[in-house]
Order: C-alpha cells, then sequence, then structure tokens
C-alpha cells in the first residue's frame, strides 16, 4: 500500500499543508470543526482543486480523475446508495470497474460482508438498516475495489457512544488485516487516541503538530494543541520508582506522586484541571497524593474557575465548578490543599531509555 | 384466508356491476357501431404518441440540464419564456405550419407533456445529494455510470411526479384540441353530438375521458411505487 504525501497542498482554507502518511499508517487527523480536515481528505480525492502537489507511493496524482485515483471514501454521512441492497451497495464499485467478472464480484461481496459481519444483511436496503450497520456497510463498500488507500471522514460520528467505542476497535482490526493506508478525519480525542498510528493536529488549514497520540498528548507542540487536547497539567518526572502491584512513585518537581503504571520508565505524567480536587481545609483519608500549595493566580472560564497553584516546584492548573467556589473562601495567596485522582493520572513512558 | 377476509363484500361485486352499466349503456346508444371506439383509438393513438415523445424528451433535457450547469444556463432562459405558453395556445400556429393532420394533436401533447416533466425531471435531478455523486465517483464511477445507476435512479420520484400529473393533462388537452381543430376523435364526436343534440353521447364521452384519465394517473402512480416503494 502506498505512502501519502501533500506538498505545499493550498486550497481556500488549506495553507501551504506538507503532511506524509506512511505506508500502512492509520494517520487521524484531528482538529475543531472548520479547521480543514474534510478539505484534505477532499484534496486527496480529488473532489476539489488545489494548488501544490498530492503524491501516492511517490507518484504525483493530481492530473488524476477522481474516479481513477484509486481511493476508498467513506463520507461523514455514509451516503448509501438508498435505491441499493447492502450488496450491490458493496458491489457498486468492483462494477463500476469493470475487471471482475459478475461471478467474482458476488464472491468478493460475500467476503466482505463476511469480514465487517453483516452477511444476513445483505439483500436489505440501506433505509432498514441501524447507524453501526450503515457504518459497515459504508466500510465494506470503500474497501471492495481494493482501494491504494482509504480515506475515513468521521465516520463514526452519528453514532451512540458504546456503538462507536466498539466500532473503533473494528476498524482498527479491519485496517490492520488489510494493511491500508488510511486517513481517518475526527474532532473527538478519545477517538483518535483509540484507533491512530499518528495524529496530526490541524488548525485553519495548517498542521500544527504531527506524532503519535502520546507525544501529541504529553509534549503539545503550541498553546492551540494543548487546548484541543484539554489544557492537561504535563509534569516532568525526576525519578521513578516501582512499588509493585502496578503502583509507581514519582518525583515531580518536588511532589511525590502516586501513579497506576507497571515500570520504571515514566517520563512524564499529565493531569487534566477537572481532576485535581481543592480544599480550603486538610481533607480526611490517607494521604496519597495529597499537596499543599499556595494559589497563584484565579480565572474565571465557562466551564469552571480556574486556579492556578504552585505546589512544589510545579504551577498546577485545577477547576472548581462555580458552585464550589462561591462556597469556599479561595483567594490569590491562600494555601489550599491539592488532591490528585490516582485514576486519572496518565503517563507517558519514555521506550528510548 | 386472512387476507381474504379483509376485503369487504360490498367492493367484490363493484367490477361486475360497472361492466352490467357500460354494457348497458353500450347497447341502450348503440355505440357498439364503431363509432365510439373508432373516435376513441384516434384520441389514444395521439395521445400515446405525443405523450411518450413528449415526455422522453423532457427526462432527457431535464437529464441534460439538471446534470449539467452550463447546459441549463443555456436552455432555461428559452424554455422559461415557452412553458407558460398553455399547450393549447400553440394551435392556431401549428395549424399553420403543419395543416390539420395527425401530426397537429400529437405536436400539441408533445408541447403540454414536455415541459412539466422537463421541470421535474430537472429538480429530481438537482436534488441528488452530491454526497452520492462523489461516493460513485470515488469508487470508480464514470459520469455516464454514475447518471444512470446514481441520479436517474434517485430522480425517479420526481420524474414520475411529473408523468402523473402531465398523463392526465394530456387527454384534458386532447379532447379540447379535437373540439375545436381535429374532425376525429372523442372530442370530435362530442362536438357532433352537441350538433345533434345527443346529450347521451356526450356524456358517454365525458365518462371515457374521466376513465382514461383516472387510468393513466392511477398508472404512473403504481409504477412509482412498484419502482420505487422499497427504498423510499
Amino acid at each position: 500500500m502506498p505512502s501519502i504525501e501533500f506538498r505545499n497542498i493550498c486550497q481556500y482554507i488549506c495553507n501551504d499543508v506538507n503532511l506524509m502518511v506512511t505506508d500502512k499508517e492509520l494517520l487521524v487527523l484531528l482538529g475543531h470543526n472548520g479547521a480543514g480536515k474534510t478539505t484534505l481528505l477532499n484534496i486527496v480525492a480529488g473532489f476539489i482543486d488545489y494548488r501544490g502537489s498530492v503524491l501516492l507511493d511517490g507518484v504525483p496524482i493530481d492530473k488524476i480523475p477522481a474516479n481513477k485515483r484509486g481511493i476508498g471514501y467513506v463520507s461523514q454521512n455514509l451516503d448509501l446508495f438508498p435505491h441499493l441492497t447492502v450488496d450491490d451497495n458493496v458491489a457498486y464499485g468492483l462494477r463500476a470497474l469493470k475487471r471482475h467478472a459478475e461471478p467474482e464480484v458476488t464472491d468478493r461481496v460475500s467476503e466482505l460482508l463476511d469480514m465487517v459481519r453483516i452477511t444476513h444483511l445483505a439483500a436489505r436496503y440501506p433505509r432498514s438498516l441501524s447507524g453501526g450497520e450503515k457504518q459497515r456497510v459504508a466500510l465494506a463498500r470503500a474497501i471492495a475495489p481494493s482501494p491504494r488507500v482509504l480515506l475515513l471522514d468521521e465516520p463514526l460520528s452519528g453514532l451512540d457512544t458504546q456503538t462507536s467505542k466498539y466500532l473503533r476497535v473494528e476498524l482498527r482490526r479491519i485496517q490492520h488485516k488489510l494493511g491500508i493506508t488510511t486517513m481517518y478525519v475526527t474532532h473527538d480525542l478519545n477517538e483518535a487516541e483509540e484507533v491512530a498510528d499518528r495524529i496530526a493536529v490541524i488548525d485553519k488549514g495548517r498542521i500544527e503538530q504531527v506524532g503519535r497520540p502520546e507525544e501529541v498528548f504529553f509534549y503539545p507542540a503550541s498553546r492551540m494543541v494543548s487546548d484541543f487536547v484539554g489544557t492537561p497539567n504535563i509534569l516532568d518526572c525526576a525519578y521513578c520508582h516501582n512499588l509493585g502491584n502496578g503502583i509507581v512513585e514519582v518525583d515531580c518537581g518536588g511532589l511525590p506522586i502516586i501513579v497506576p503504571h507497571d515500570g520504571n520508565l515514566v517520563k512524564r505524567i499529565a493531569l487534566f484541571p477537572r481532576d485535581i480536587y481543592i480544599s480550603d481545609a486538610p481533607p480526611p483519608g490517607p494521604g496519597v497524593n495529597r499537596f499543599v500549595g499556595r494559589i497563584t493566580s484565579i480565572k474565571d472560564t465557562r466551564e469552571g474557575v480556574r486556579l492556578e497553584v504552585k505546589a512544589g516546584d510545579n504551577r498546577l492548573i485545577a477547576e472548581v465548578p462555580h458552585h464550589i467556589f462561591e462556597d469556599m473562601d479561595l483567594a490569590v495567596g491562600k494555601k489550599v490543599h491539592l488532591i490528585m485522582k490516582l485514576r486519572r493520572i496518565r503517563v507517558y513512558e519514555d521506550k528510548n531509555l | 384466508m386472512k387476507r381474504l377476509s379483509r376485503i369487504k363484500p360490498g367492493w367484490g361485486i363493484l367490477p361486475i356491476v360497472i361492466f352490467l352499466v357500460v354494457w348497458e349503456i353500450v347497447a341502450r346508444l348503440n355505440l357498439a357501431n364503431g363509432v365510439l371506439g373508432d373516435s376513441f383509438l384516434s384520441s389514444l393513438s395521439r395521445v400515446l404518441i405525443g405523450f411518450c415523445t413528449g415526455s422522453l424528451a423532457g427526462i432527457g433535457m431535464g437529464v441534460l440540464m439538471g446534470w449539467k450547469e452550463i447546459a441549463n444556463k443555456a436552455l432555461n432562459p428559452i424554455f422559461s419564456l415557452l412553458y407558460p405558453i398553455p399547450a393549447l395556445g400553440w394551435l392556431p400556429l401549428l395549424m399553420l405550419w403543419l395543416g390539420v393532420n395527425e401530426a397537429l394533436p400529437i405536436t400539441i401533447i408533445f408541447i403540454c407533456s414536455f415541459f412539466p416533466v422537463l421541470y421535474n425531471t430537472i429538480t429530481g435531478v438537482k436534488n441528488v445529494d452530491q454526497g452520492y455523486v462523489k461516493t460513485a465517483r470515488a469508487l470508480g464511477a464514470s459520469d455516464r455510470r454514475i447518471l444512470t445507476t446514481v441520479v436517474i435512479p434517485l430522480a425517479l420520484p420526481n420524474i414520475f411526479t411529473g408523468l402523473r400529473l402531465e398523463a392526465g393533462m394530456a387527454w384534458r388537452v386532447i379532447i379540447a384540441a379535437e373540439m375545436v381543430a381535429i374532425p376525429t376523435g372523442i372530442g370530435a364526436l362530442m362536438m357532433k353530438a352537441e350538433s345533434l343534440i345527443r346529450i347521451d353521447i356526450i356524456i358517454v364521452c365525458l365518462i371515457v375521458l374521466a376513465v382514461m384519465c383516472l387510468s393513466f394517473e392511477k398508472f404512473f402512480a403504481y409504477m412509482e411505487e412498484r419502482l420505487t416503494r422499497q427504498w423510499r
């Protein structure tokens, strides 16, 4: 399967995009609505005009029309042909290309329906399918003509959380099995982390950062990326001591923090502001991950009140709901107690050490 | 058995009653002499030829104009200008151009069928979600294949709406045309009956007209249902 390379791509929204998707990789394009994610997919698919060059396996495809690019495409709406049954939908690409005799088409369709586990739906029309079933049909249809690359534009956006989670695993299984180079668009960080080999964060038509999911999370390259992943507190770990039973103690700026992990290679930890509790009185219970700090700034946001607290050598951001903030007597310079939620601490392991 | 039990007994008798009534009327009016049959066949052949050619032309042109924006921009102003002219409004001009022969009513029906089918087809083609077109293209389909396998099938409900409406209209127009300009057909028969003060013949002609309008409309409604019911 070929690599996809974007060279100096400019379009209405995209601004000098350079990006490489390597062979058999699943790259997630992550960004807010209107960031230019779908535009990049449309450029690869050949649906829109652009400046610059797109290369498949090193060969420019800019002059090749969309129907000859050999690309599998699943749109956000899935766009199953409503007047065709499931098996006719899946066979559409095979028949359009006229490379296979009808018995071969039938065999290939059966094989694909089996792969996505919807053999029993072959004779049904799309209107009678559930969201998850439609998604499977769309995927089978896209991969039926053995495309060179697969483009998925928020394919799980219309599904409930449970189905979406299940289908992500399925999708990853199929992508691995076929070894097909894939670009996947989403604005959901969790979804991106679950499916991606690498994530490309895009904003206002520019690629902000490309890296493995944990790299993007623990080493955000810009303020935008940090904001996008939820502005987590990211702390460097000076030492790491394995306490056994899946518990590790790390030292972060003078704070001995207990984290759930198995190994000795913890390089960084991260914790979202909402996962740090603030108390103006010493909290009861065991003293694990409880520290004392001093408030250095207070900022009111839509989600809650954000407190910057200096604890050890760290400046931690904690988020307190408005109503709780009003009940507590908090002010800049005041001493507070911090409780870090153990289970919410995310760990970055440096495998190169 | 369950299905049969749902049919009310009264409805089962209806076709027999209609048959007997028609038989009685035909016998009493002495219409079995072939005058009604000949006139009916004349009108029917005109409607069929005019309606089929007009509809096919309307569908073809509508697909072209709906699919290719340049064709729409080039032709729409002309058709928009001609569309408001009632089909019968062409009669004097066509009488001079074509003469009073079979081509005249057929052309009138052609005009009557063409425009509504054209505009319904344009709407149907334009309303097809571009997502389907993009998807088909990505799957390797050529423009022609997309048109025949995606766009036209999805535009069928709109096309059938045009056909259904115009099927009845074609009969109304042919009767009017035959009444004023053409010496044969159901319309002409009605005019002759009027001069002979044969109200019975006029009523039979009106019944035939009503039945034919209804049959044509029902036929297209049935076809639409048959072709699109499964997926709509």
